[in-house]
């Protein structure tokens, strides 16, 4: 059989000329215009080296602040989603009456529109007479300005996208745990194994591939937030819960084109970087098929 | 021994609906304050309507521009669910069956779009350039283009399991190139086709930050969109508000109820078994 005939890759030319076009091609142009002065102010473009990237790594500037508050929230985000996905989905894979149920509610917040996610908890965090604080001052406690106070503002934030997106790394890990053999733990049983050494040592080493799997999918998500942040303070307030990919759009706002483009190369990079990660990640799977 | 494992079931069981209904509250909050007079929605709370105002809802259709924005949504969704299956079937039909270099390397160079950032800035200077700015069709091409990668990577790892036998025997009986793909192959990927379109179903139906930048005109708004303009007009009525985030996350609710088992089966392709 001639397989460039019945396998053609013209085949693959619209994926490719979308991809290309309307996603690939801006990156690259991207990666070009961060070496120039780029503005809404000026008609010519020039080049201008490396002045753009010295610029934002400038101490003295805010974006070096964008950097850390995206790490942070990656780190934090990361970490929390992990832990709480794990302990719902350990949780929700034991005897437990209308399992779909809290399966199913767990995962809701997922489907939502981070915009509208946005908005209810603009509601329950509201200082005045939010849910929180109402809840808390019936507790005799003085809940602080959620989302205005540069103090709590980031944490609110990383807070709400963790309600968000836990069901979703629990569902992940509910796979995970169900695809170990049940033949462990009937010999774990005859060995009298207890529920914690059940856990230690057959759960937990069965299921590090999806540790590795959720960790990744939470890093990308991660770095690459926007719209939580968008919805819930808009990196207010000052710079406080300002990320990277926010403070694209406020430099793309002023007219600083090349600034929020150099912005969005260094993201480019550190992501090209998981993505190649990703990809060895996938393959190796694939091999051991 | 016996009263310890039940004891233990009910602390289980208990655990989980004390998180259920904790995740549920703000459901709640939002269902409640849709039914209540502005009056009572600036408390905020969890007390019920002391008279249910269906009106809300009637109120919120017409100044929330919710039919429009409902079939600008349909209008998105479905042409992007379509768009994206189709082309990145045909293309990871490819990529795994023949496997030259090229092919290898187109697929890893749009798979990597699953972490890459979309340059914002640059995309719309394409946009622009392309005349696809403040257009419908603009839009729902981006959608499909942001769509590909994870839908090409979940229908390649899907084609990869069928046996190319198939392909053999089809070509034997005398397919042609397009036959071949059209009546043999496309009805065998049916389960990953279902999964890939209820997760580009759900991803483009709650875009709001590209419709926001590329179309100036809001008659070209979906409702999850427009509900960003309401709110700047009526952020004082929380119960308009509630209203209309109860009607602008309706569909995405059922639409994931409908599909749960293909959502999930999607993601466990994608991430347990690779």
């Amino acid at each position: 059989m001639n397989n460039n005939k019945i396998y053609p890759t013209y085949f693959a030319f619209g994926a490719l000329l979308m991809y290309g076009v309307l996603y690939a091609l801006p990156s690259i142009l991207g990666m070009g215009y961060a070496f120039t002065d780029w503005s809404v102010f000026s008609d010519k473009i020039n080049f201008v080296g490396f002045k753009n990237f010295i610029y934002v790594f400038s101490p003295d500037r805010e974006y070096t602040t964008y950097l850390s508050n995206t790490v942070i929230f990656t780190l934090v985000t990361t970490v929390a989603k992990n832990i709480l996905g794990l302990a719902f989905a350990l949780l929700l894979t034991k005897k437990v009456y209308m399992l779909n149920f809290h399966r199913t509610v767990m995962y809701v917040p997922s489907v939502l529109s981070p915009l509208i996610v946005g908005y209810i908890f603009r509601s329950i965090l509201n200082p005045g007479v939010g849910l929180m604080n109402s809840f808390l001052s019936t507790l005799g406690i003085t809940g602080p300005r959620w989302l205005s106070d540069p103090k709590w503002a980031f944490g609110s934030v990383m807070g709400v996208d963790i309600w968000k997106g836990m069901g979703y790394i629990m569902t992940i890990f509910i796979a995970g745990i169900m695809s170990i053999s049940p033949t462990y733990y009937e010999a774990a049983d005859i060995d009298g194994a207890n529920s914690w050494q059940r856990l230690r040592s057959i759960t937990l080493p069965l299921i590090m591939p999806t540790i590795t799997v959720t960790t990744v999918l939470n890093v990308i998500y991660g770095l690459r937030v926007f719209d939580m942040v968008f919805a819930l303070t808009n990196g207010g307030p000052g710079f406080a819960t300002e990320v990277l990919y926010t403070g694209i759009f406020r430099e793309f706002g002023y007219g600083n084109y090349a600034v929020g483009t150099t912005l969005s190369s260094i993201m480019f990079v550190f992501m090209a970087l998981i993505g190649y990660f990703l990809i060895k990640l996938m393959t190796r799977n694939e091999v051991s098929e | 021994m016996k009263l310890k494992k039940r004891i233990g079931t009910i602390c289980v069981n208990s655990i989980a609906w004390v998180i259920s209904i904790t995740m549920l509250i703000p459901f709640l909050l939002i269902v409640l304050n849709s039914l209540k007079t502005s009056l009572e929605a600036a408390e905020m709370s969890l007390a019920f309507p002391s008279l249910p105002q269906f009106s809300n809802f009637s109120v919120v259709i017409e100044k929330g521009d919710m039919i429009t924005g409902f079939f600008n949504n349909l209008l998105f969704s479905t042409f992007s669910v379509l768009i994206t299956t189709l082309f990145a079937s045909m293309a990871a039909y490819v990529f795994a069956r023949n496997r030259r270099k090229i092919h290898n390397f187109f697929y890893y160079f749009i798979v990597l779009g699953i972490t890459m950032p979309i340059n914002f800035i640059t995309l719309v200077r394409v946009m622009q350039t392309l005349h696809l700015m403040n257009s419908r069709l603009g839009i729902i091409l981006l959608y499909s283009a942001i769509q590909m990668p994870f839908s090409l990577f979940l229908i390649y790892s899907f084609i990869v399991k069928i046996p190319r036998d198939i392909d053999e025997a089809g070509v034997i009986d005398g397919c042609s190139t397009i036959q071949l793909f059209t009546w043999i192959v496309l009805p065998l990927l049916q389960p990953v086709l279902i999964t890939v379109m209820v997760l580009t179903f759900l991803n483009t139906w709650n875009e709001f930050i590209l419709p926001l930048y590329m179309l100036n005109n809001t008659n070209y708004w979906p409702m999850t969109l427009a509900i960003y303009k309401f709110f700047g007009m009526y952020h004082k009525d929380w119960n308009l508000m509630s209203a209309n985030i109860v009607l602008t996350s309706l569909p995405v609710i059922l639409v994931y109820l409908a599909g749960q088992k293909y959502i999930v089966s999607g993601m466990i392709a994608g991430s347990v078994k690779g």
